[in-house]
């Protein structure tokens, strides 16, 4: 039987062995024993199902999968069936060379998706007709959440005490999701008809959705209107297909409109991931949430593309952030994108035109049939009148044909269509409302929109969606902007904190298999049996892992998690009759998010110093927890540190907040070191969060998605998130903090897979290898870079941090001239200038080979000797082969070469890159220039 | 650092603003190191004319490319002019903080507060210690 262990560990047993014996150990206990403390260790090993191989795991789920019924979907409510071009199906989603990339923060290797969100960008702009676009959020009702955040720091200048109007008619799961947001921060939610709103209560925005999630079209220019002179900001959650036929948001007042872009070949997935959107005008530009891409130039002048104006953003603005948002739904905007590049407008309009013709042929035999319908005027969703009791007939009727309608009330049965529906559906789904058995003749009818509120305007004009509609363009697109990438496919990626480890491809399998792809959310749970089934396993094994008592898999990224676990921490407080409590103490060292994501809660940030070895300073934080005793709520806290140590002290730091009164939250960033060692649960936390995506091989898909469930316990696990459609979380659980109801649950399968693939023993291997790994990686390179933080035996944890600030003195040489010079060498940076400037953060993690870790340390050695013939002036201080990296073909082959090295030095600084070589695309990005010339939709053609 | 410059006729504030005192009216900037500790600035954004502010109170906002800050008022009054060309050139932030580089002027309300500012051998030492 072949063993999965051997192809998820990348070192042999052997390398294992030379490893160790490198670090002066004799067998990986006694070196486990000196990097984690003895006192957190768990006793004997993980109780988890005997480890299955890959082959046998495929079975385990195609059987799961074979328990889930795939109903035709007439269900709506923001979630469409859809058809995955194939094309788009094998090339993107399930190619490793576009899923297994990290965040374009290296933008100069990451040009080929930071193209493709921006034409995700463009093409969202064009079609809600707002020039400013994000490069994707997590759902849409977090996208509405995020909305209603702008309008209140855009507007609220007065002290507060305003309200913000959500109409009733908006999908449900959004307005849940609103609530949720709005309650901490004491925001007043008036959910109502617009058009009975008479603004005596004072608005600093307003929410609406169009068309409804009955389907109704609505002319919302007077009430746009209404808001604005009521002094608030008006935003549109729209049905980004319905745009086509539509007209723009942008053309009728909306400031701000959101949505998702799951119907743009995005699978259903049982609610996610998808790509959420929001779009706003220029002047709103810096209070936009999330990530942003913006066309700059490089060095040579070439247009290039990267973040922009990442200022906004949690990892440098922390508490002050526009969002605690980290990343974007990468891999499902690249999607989308490219479904509207493979249609173009005109196929858009023709797959939206059949759509609506499918719906308005539907509503005149249902009126035929005798029934109302509540508005005449609709894009793909009609609602019918029926009488109480025959509802629930209907729907019957449906599930036993294999149609899930929706039951808005018990009189109101809506049924959306979308472009896997044919004509013939229609006769099917009459049969169901027939109850006479009449005979009605079909007419084909085109269109039911008012010519007021049909689009005029053109979208989607950019020859990119314009060009690339054979298969052959098409493929031959996607493969160009790919090789523009450096992924998992090419070299190891370091990346501190972020765990790149293998995303198996028998992992990966179970995703795109139609079973998992095409439930709806809220599909009748019985339909979804095998999702149940590997959820409740999967949360099972989780809770084991941490040692926590219950688990949620609600929310939807790591940071999603943060903000779940601090409202869990709230609501036990208020359960307890201390809801006074809001002072949250954080570590200087924490990811950005965590201020953040307090901040979101309504948390008081009170900061709490580290010591020269980078641990929490004991003595500042019982200072400080005594001080705010009365107030105390919470203590966020990353284990391993965020300065990749094993902090011995974890326990006291617990204690001390426990005895004050708070709530321990532990980021789980870093659960890589102690999955199979140790478990939060037994050491003092009361809440975590996991990034699936991190350690538990959900790829990181260049961008995202992510899934950051939770894990709490006994005493708080009451208070897990909730769902108003979909019962789950505890009796007392917090509303909603995703749109779905288990977050992004068709990704599921792939840490399902992992987790039951290595088995307890395979993942304390795993977990033993990576600490291994790192301590390898950081012995050998301290003598050239010394490594800053180190626990007490002189071991790192999974991830070290490499001090590079000696060098700028020396030579001018600055941490992100080596980061640029990597990518000469083929390789991706660690994290850079995090958690302290000037160094670089290495995570190896365990899936890597010792091969693979030596060429990355004889590259980053090389470099270093490079920097000293700058230092003994051997080389230029600024025209060198550091400053100058990357170095691309164009630059190498050109005529003019005014270097003081050879373009040998320049390309192949080690003889194996002759054979392979990755060439970075574009020379070094000018970051001053995209955000004073912000750009962030495709630039015209004359200009590449 | 040694080579940043802290013009000896103006006065300082300890978040990095020079004041420019020139009978009741008192113009703005950043000093030089602050600019250089921030990096490129690519954009800044400042009160309207006619609006009030408050010493040690933020009226603005310099971003670069790694670092947004707060810009703290040396001194409570009116708004009477605004830097208006740094709009589009917000990198005169970097070539002349004390030039092309100021932000806004402002008619200060009471002589009084001038005590609480930094002279410029103060202001040095404070850096050094940074």
């Amino acid at each position: 039987m072949d063993d999965f262990r051997r192809r998820h560990v990348g070192p042999s047993s052997k390398e294992v062995q030379e490893m160790l014996a490198f670090l002066g150990y004799k067998d990986m206990a006694a070196f486990i024993d000196s990097v984690v403390p003895v006192g957190i260790r768990m006793d004997g090993e993980l109780q988890l199902p005997p480890a299955l191989s890959e082959h046998e795991v495929l079975k385990d789920l195609r059987d799961l999968a074979n328990k889930n019924k795939v109903n035709k979907s007439f269900i709506g409510m923001g979630y469409s069936d859809c058809i995955t071009p194939p094309v788009i199906q094998r090339n993107i989603l399930e190619n490793p060379g576009w899923y297994t990339q990290y965040t374009p923060y290296q933008a100069e290797i990451a040009q080929g998706r930071l193209e493709a969100l921006l034409n995700f960008q463009t093409m969202i702009s064009d079609l809600t007709g707002l020039p400013m676009s994000n490069a994707s959020l997590l759902d849409e009702g977090t996208a509405a959440a995020e909305a209603m955040h702008m309008c209140l720091a855009l507007t609220d200048d007065d002290g507060g005490g305003r309200g913000f109007f959500v109409s009733e008619r908006c999908h449900p799961q959004t307005i849940e999701v609103l609530r949720t947001r709005a309650e901490p921060l004491g925001i007043k939610l008036i959910i109502g008809d617009h058009a009975g709103f008479d603004f005596k209560e004072k608005i600093f925005g307003a929410l609406v959705q169009y068309p409804c999630t009955d389907g109704a079209v609505l002319d919302y220019a007077p009430f746009a209107a209404k808001v604005k002179a009521a002094g608030g900001l008006f935003v549109v959650a729209a049905d980004l297909l319905s745009l086509s036929l539509l007209k723009a948001p942008g053309e009728f007042g909306a400031d701000i409109a959101v949505g998702s872009a799951q119907r743009f070949g995005v699978p259903l997935g049982y609610g996610g991931p998808h790509a959420a959107y929001l779009s706003t005008k220029d002047e709103y530009k810096r209070q936009i949430p999330g990530r942003l891409v913006g066309v700059s130039i490089d060095a040579t002048g070439a247009p290039a593309l990267r973040l922009a104006l990442q200022t906004r953003e949690q990892h440098i603005r922390r508490g002050k952030a526009t969002s605690n948002i980290c990343t974007a739904q990468v891999l499902l905007a690249v999607m989308a994108s490219m479904y509207g590049v493979y249609h173009g407008p005109r196929g858009l309009k023709r797959i939206a035109e059949t759509i609506h013709g499918l719906a308005a042929t539907f509503a005149e035999g249902v009126k035929e049939l005798g029934f109302e319908i509540i508005a005449p005027e609709f894009f793909d969703t009609v609602t019918v009148m029926v009488k109480p009791g025959d509802a629930p007939v209907i729907l019957e009727n449906g599930y036993k044909a294999g149609m899930n309608l929706r039951l808005i009330d018990e009189n109101k049965i809506s049924v959306a269509f979308d472009e896997t529906k044919t004509f013939s559906d229609i006769g099917q789904l009459l049969g169901f409302f027939n109850f006479k058995s009449e005979k009605i003749e079909l007419v084909k009818k085109t269109s039911a929109i008012p010519e007021s509120l049909s689009r005029k305007s053109a979208y989607m004009t950019h020859p990119v969606f314009n060009t690339h509609h054979s298969e052959t363009e098409m493929l031959r697109y996607m493969q160009r902007l790919q090789g523009k990438d450096l992924s998992l496919t090419t070299s190891m990626i370091p990346l501190g904190s972020c765990t790149m480890k293998l995303n198996a491809t028998a992992e990966m399998f179970p995703v795109t298999w139609p079973e998992f792809g095409k439930i709806h959310p809220f599909a009748p749970q019985d339909q979804a049996e095998g999702y149940r089934i590997l959820i409740t396993r999967l949360e099972n094994w989780l809770a084991e892992i941490t040692g926590f008592d219950g688990i949620s898999l609600q929310p939807n990224a790591g940071s999603q998690g943060e903000y779940a676990g601090l409202l869990v921490i709230r609501a036990y407080h208020k359960s307890r009759g201390e809801g006074h409590r809001n002072v949250c103490l954080i570590p200087t060292s924490a990811h950005g998010t965590n201020p953040a994501t307090a901040a979101m809660a309504n948390m008081q940030v009170v900061p709490v110093e580290c010591d020269k070895d980078g641990n929490v300073s004991l003595d500042d934080l019982r200072a400080k927890a005594e001080t705010h005793a009365a107030n105390l709520a919470a203590l966020m806290v990353t284990y391993p540190s965020t300065h990749g140590v094993f902090e011995e002290e974890i326990e006291s730091i617990c204690e001390i907040t426990h005895k004050y009164g708070g709530q321990v939250y532990m980021d789980g960033a870093n659960m890589n070191a102690q999955v199979g060692l140790c478990r939060p649960g037994e050491f003092g936390p009361d809440v975590c969060h996991l990034n699936l995506h991190k350690t538990f091989c959900i790829p990181h898909g260049g961008g995202g998605p992510g899934m950051g469930p939770i894990g709490v316990k006994s005493h708080l696990k009451a208070f897990l998130p909730s769902h108003g459609l979909v019962k789950t979380g505890g009796d007392k659980g917090v509303t909603a903090v995703s749109a779905a109801p288990w977050g992004s649950a068709s990704i599921l399968p792939i840490s399902y897979a992992y987790i039951a693939m290595m088995g307890a023993g395979g993942l304390r291997e795993a977990t033993e290898v990576a600490i291994l790994n790192a301590n390898y990686m950081a012995a050998k390179l301290d003598k050239h870079f010394p490594v800053l933080f180190k626990g007490k035996k002189g071991l790192v944890a999974h991830e070290c941090i490499i001090d590079l600030r000696g060098l700028k003195a020396a030579s001018g040489v600055e941490v992100v001239d080596v980061a640029k010079r990597l990518m000469d060498y083929g390789f991706h940076a660690p994290t850079v200038s995090w958690p302290v400037a000037g160094t670089m953060m290495i995570e190896p993690t365990e899936s890597e080979g010792k091969k693979e870790m030596d060429r990355y340390c004889d590259a980053l050695i090389g470099i270093r000797e490079e920097a000293r013939e700058i230092e003994s002036g051997l080389q230029d201080k600024t025209n060198n082969v550091l400053k100058n990296a990357p170095h691309t073909a164009v630059a190498v082959a050109s005529s003019i070469w005014d270097h003081g090295y050879s373009r040998e030095k320049a390309v192949f600084p080690v003889d194996g890159l002759k054979t392979s070589k990755f060439w970075p695309p574009v020379a070094r990005i000018n970051d001053p220039h995209g955000d004073r010339n912000l750009i962030c939709s495709c630039p015209p053609m004359s200009s590449y | 650092m040694a080579d940043l410059q802290i013009p000896h006729e103006l006065m300082y504030t300890k978040d990095h603003e020079w004041a420019q005192i020139d009978d009741n009216v008192v113009a703005v900037g950043i000093t030089e190191y602050a600019q250089d500790a921030l990096g490129e600035v690519v954009y800044v954004e400042l009160p309207e004319e006619g609006q009030k502010v408050t010493q040690n109170e933020p009226f603005g906002v310099v971003e670069s490319v790694k670092a947004v800050s707060d810009l703290y008022a040396p001194i409570s009054g009116t708004v009477v002019e605004v830097n208006e060309a740094l709009l589009d050139q917000p990198g005169s932030v970097n070539d002349d903080p004390y030039g092309d580089g100021w932000m806004i002027k402002i008619e200060m309300d009471s002589e009084k507060e001038l005590t609480t500012l930094i002279p410029a051998v103060d202001y040095e030492k404070l850096i050094k210690k940074q």
